[in-house]
């Protein structure tokens, strides 16, 4: 079933030089049980995407969207309340940098009892309190933090970055939601936390069907642990598709090169040789250029290339290209 | 080949207080010796608090080592010897942004620099700073921009800039690569490989990456808590790491 449908979703911030739209008509769809990447560099708009998901954009934001569906309904034509009751029950998000993101005055045990909702817990309102502390004890567990009497005791700045991430886990599924959204979830951490976070994260996948949303923007941490895949270039959704035929044909230039500047998916790449890299540099939200927002830097952009191109589809694969890579002829 | 710099033995441990009067120690590096030989890049890998910033600090001589030597092309390197060391070892900052003042124009960031360590008149300088910008494919014209008129890649060549304008012999990467985007990171990674190339740099990259270590460096240093567990050729280490953690570090990127 379409859990998450989001059609041409358009984020706009008005500031004193004008219009800024920083998400430009973007495509995102989540099935039930999907594990989903997106892809992108720092301001393309990953982190927008997700915060506005979750509703907690600043008001200054301007959301529009022609259709932005959660379970078959439009979450941006609903009143506020009902909105906001639908996206706590459902979505939850492990946000960037967990150690800023809790409560520095209050210990863990109680921001993590917090987080549990009252229709999860069983026994009468008196005994709730026993319930829910045992709950966040199993939510530790759960996450694989042994050692609870002491976590639960601890304010977060006595926690490295790594366990904080942990509960940042727990307070996320503690309300088994439909939807998880990781922002960033591996950048503060070490690579052998890494891995048992995505070990993890794939558990909840497949025991609970929990759909995920996974940003960041290292393509080949990604890579490996997703079905699908969508790249974001500039608010630009540039490609969109199944992992393996997205990184085995890129119909794209931008994921072109994004795949070709990762040393590990290029196995004949001798040692010390140069990576394939785009020239020039990410441009400012304030001067983006017209049309294809990677055109100055495409390399084989042309003069069509000033006009925004349409969203195409080759089966299950959607570029936004007028010039899309030979793999376009060769299936 | 000779090694352009050699360290033996280094031992650095921290006094934490403990109440009000016990103390106890933090043994923040223990024994560690490597060599690294001009044109060579030693990657020091580990998590965090395994002692790799100390090192660094160590070989800058922000700190002094409690034991051990370090040995800079066979002459014995003495803490706070700036005058002597800093053209020689240059430190680029994890975060461009943060570590360039953001009140002054980046030709004068540089024209600081040379007027600290060289005997050089305004006009060499001057001349200095453009070849320099050159080298690092920025403008001459980037000299008159503040910090915050950059993007994120440019920052981090500025910083470069601003490293190798005493020529140096080599440079410490304290996670300089890590917060760059990937399209960025390819960039500056070619980089700092066409001026290996030219220059024949060393550089000591201390990061978390092992995906470019692997692709950019010699040797690697396994550190875990002080200790070096292996250390050798990148290929080596990586294919047969010797010791329990090190296995386990080159298994996560595997999985």
């Amino acid at each position: 079933m379409q859990l998450l449908d989001i059609r041409n979703l358009t984020l706009e911030l008005s500031t004193p030089d004008g219009m800024i739209r920083a998400v430009d008509r973007v495509n995102l769809s989540l099935k039930e049980g999907e594990v989903r990447g997106l892809v992108g560099e720092s301001g393309s708009g990953k982190s927008l995407i997700a915060k506005a998901i979750m509703g907690v954009l600043h008001e200054r934001w301007k959301v529009s969207a022609d259709r932005f569906n959660w379970c078959g309904q439009d979450l941006l034509r609903l009143p506020y309340h009902e909105q906001r009751r639908i996206i706590s029950r459902d979505i939850a998000m492990i946000y960037q940098e967990p150690s800023r993101s809790m409560d520095p005055t209050s210990p863990i045990g109680e921001q993590l009892a917090e987080a549990i909702p009252d229709h999860l817990l069983e026994g009468s309102w008196w005994q709730r309190g026993y319930y829910r502390k045992k709950r966040a004890i199993a939510l530790l567990h759960k996450v694989g933090i042994r050692d609870h009497a002491a976590v639960l005791n601890s304010y977060p700045y006595q926690l490295s970055e790594g366990v904080c991430q942990k509960i940042m886990i727990a307070m996320a599924i503690a309300k088994s939601p439909k939807l998880l959204i990781a922002d960033e979830p591996t950048t503060a951490l070490e690579s052998t936390t890494q891995a048992q976070l995505f070990r993890l994260l794939a558990s909840f996948n497949q025991l609970k069907g929990t759909s995920i949303l996974l940003i960041s923007h290292e393509l080949e941490t990604v890579a490996r642990n997703t079905d699908t895949l969508s790249v974001l270039y500039c608010g630009q959704l540039v490609e969109a598709g199944d992992t393996a035929t997205l990184l085995k044909h890129p119909l794209h230039p931008y994921t072109h090169a994004l795949i070709k500047s990762v040393p590990e998916f290029q196995p004949d790449l001798g040692f010390k040789q140069q990576l394939y890299a785009l020239h020039g540099s990410i441009p400012t939200l304030q001067h983006l250029p017209i049309g294809c927002r990677l055109g100055p830097r495409c390399p084989n952009a042309r003069k069509e290339c000033v006009k925004t191109p349409l969203f195409e589809r080759q089966q299950n694969h959607y570029f936004s290209c007028h010039f899309p890579l030979s793999g376009k002829t060769n299936e | 080949m000779s090694n352009l710099i050699e360290v033996r033995g280094l031992t650095k441990s921290y006094q934490k207080a403990r109440g009000m009067f016990s103390r106890h120690t933090v043994l923040a590096l223990s024994n560690v010796s490597f060599s690294l030989a001009a044109g060579q890049t030693l990657a020091i890998v580990g998590e965090t608090g395994s002692g790799k910033s100390t090192l660094a600090k160590l070989l800058v001589g922000i700190e002094q080592p409690d034991s051990g030597e370090i040995l800079l092309a066979g002459q014995q390197l003495n803490c706070a010897d700036y005058q002597k060391t800093n053209h020689l070892i240059r430190y680029i900052f994890q975060d461009a942004a943060r570590s360039l003042d953001p009140n002054q124009k980046i030709a004068n960031i540089l024209h600081d620099v040379l007027r600290y360590s060289t005997v050089l008149s305004f006009e060499q300088r001057e001349r200095k700073i453009a070849d320099t910008l050159k080298l690092l494919g920025l403008l001459n014209e980037h000299g008159n921009y503040y910090p915050h008129m950059f993007s994120g890649g440019q920052l981090q060549r500025v910083a470069l800039a601003r490293a190798l304008i005493l020529d140096p012999k080599i440079l410490i990467l304290d996670e300089a690569l890590t917060a760059l985007d990937p399209s960025l990171r390819a960039q500056i990674v070619n980089l700092l490989l066409e001026l290996q190339q030219k220059t024949d740099l060393a550089y000591l990259l201390i990061t978390n990456q092992l995906r470019l270590v692997r692709h950019i460096a010699d040797q690697t240093l396994v550190l875990h808590k002080g200790i070096s567990l292996d250390y050798g050729d990148t290929s080596a280490v990586f294919e047969n790491p010797q010791h329990e953690y090190s296995r386990k570090l080159m298994k996560s990127i595997e999985y």
